[in-house]
């Protein structure tokens, strides 16, 4: 199943809900304001070290890249993916929750 | 129900008359009622307000439409799953929530509750039963 | 694979309806189907042709149209919110006594049945918005 956060974890809960709610193995996208919480260095750092055990973490390149985000300061094990990634990530997946 | 039906889950986590995405998501479980599919409600985060008992608009000047949520049971809307943390963190308990009732047809037409309080466990399972999940 | 998209959002307000497009146009390129994009809550917004963004900025509503023709793709905006933010067609227009109309191009103004059918019909139903 494939989960994506869309809001800043700075501003919102989703981040918190959706690591709470989603099952082990699904996987996680995040996207627009999301992207935030893919950065090395931040105080949702350890929670996001601890979700890449339990799930796949992807951030959308096009979001990060609009927002002066180098790929080099991601947390190590976030994957980075394009809209066509996104695209695959859902046809891969048998539902999809946008935690809005 | 056809054997063809979808699950749909409605996922709704915002308060009400702050935003209109309370009102508005309720428009659409009443509309798709009519497509007799297999229809949930989750309550989750600020989502559990909408449920709160006692609402008044009159003095705010705006639409209450709290009452709405007690004619899902005529829409066959009877599952409506409430998330535990989510009241919990806000202070909330059951009997803070309007008391949401259905007519079972296949118990004799016997009274039961919509609501039921579920665990974050049990609300993970449930939403990866879902074929299509909708959110506001 | 059917993808369903459903656009939350107006356009600038928030990013989701640039999202949306982004992805409409991937799924499309990839040779996936898109059995219709709805337009609910201020998604309506992305359906009117009186939108005029300084020159600089990206045309949203203009790409809709675009892609659409490009696509032959569905785009129904949500009759029930268009109602409450002035979104209307000719038929509308006529129907509720307005002077004018201001749908454009590509878009159709329909009811919530038809979110409800896009999820039914297709494989994936993916929601954006805030």
């Amino acid at each position: 199943m494939l989960h994506t956060i869309n809001k800043s974890p700075f501003e919102k809960n989703s981040l918190d809900t959706c690591l709470r709610l989603a099952k082990p193995g699904s996987e996680i996208l995040l996207l627009e304001d999301g992207v935030y919480a893919a950065v090395k260095g931040t105080a949702v750092e350890q929670k996001m070290v601890q979700a890449l055990g339990d799930y796949t973490v992807y951030a959308l390149g096009p979001d990060l890249k609009a927002r002066g985000i180098e790929e080099d300061r991601l947390i190590d094990g976030v994957e980075v993916v394009g809209y066509d990634g996104f695209v695959d990530l859902a046809a891969n997946s048998d539902r999809v929750q946008s935690w809005l | 129900m056809s054997d063809a039906a979808k699950k749909f889950m409605y996922v709704n986590r915002r308060a009400p008359y702050g935003t209109v995405y309370a009102l508005e998501g309720l428009e659409v479980v009443l509309i798709g009622a009519a497509f007799d599919q297999d229809v949930c409600m989750a309550f989750i985060d600020d989502g559990v307000f909408q449920l709160k008992k006692g609402q008044d608009t009159k003095d705010s000047n705006m639409k209450n439409f709290s009452p709405t949520y007690r004619a899902l049971g005529d829409y066959e809307v009877t599952k409506l799953y409430v998330d535990k943390e989510s009241l919990e963190q806000r202070g909330l308990g059951e009997d803070d929530l309007m008391d949401l009732t259905y007519e079972d047809e296949d118990d004799d037409y016997n009274e039961k509750p919509s609501i039921r309080i579920v665990s974050r466990d049990e609300l993970a399972d449930l939403m990866e039963q879902q074929d299509v999940i909708l959110n506001y | 694979m059917k993808f369903a998209i459903l656009v939350n959002e107006g356009p600038y307000q928030h990013q989701a309806a640039d999202t949306a497009f982004n992805f409409t146009k991937a799924a499309l390129e990839k040779g996936h189907e898109i059995v219709r994009v709805f337009f609910y809550h201020d998604g309506v917004n992305n359906g009117t042709r009186l939108t005029t963004p300084p020159q600089d900025d990206r045309n949203i509503v203009n790409l809709w149209s675009e892609l659409a023709k490009e696509h032959d793709l569905d785009l129904v905006v949500c009759v029930a919110a268009a109602q409450r933010r002035g979104i209307v067609d000719e038929d509308e227009a006529k129907r509720h006594g307005k002077d004018a109309n201001n749908i454009a191009e590509g878009f159709r103004i329909s009811g919530l049945g038809q979110l409800i059918e896009m999820g039914i019909k297709a494989d994936r139903l993916m929601a954006f918005g805030d």
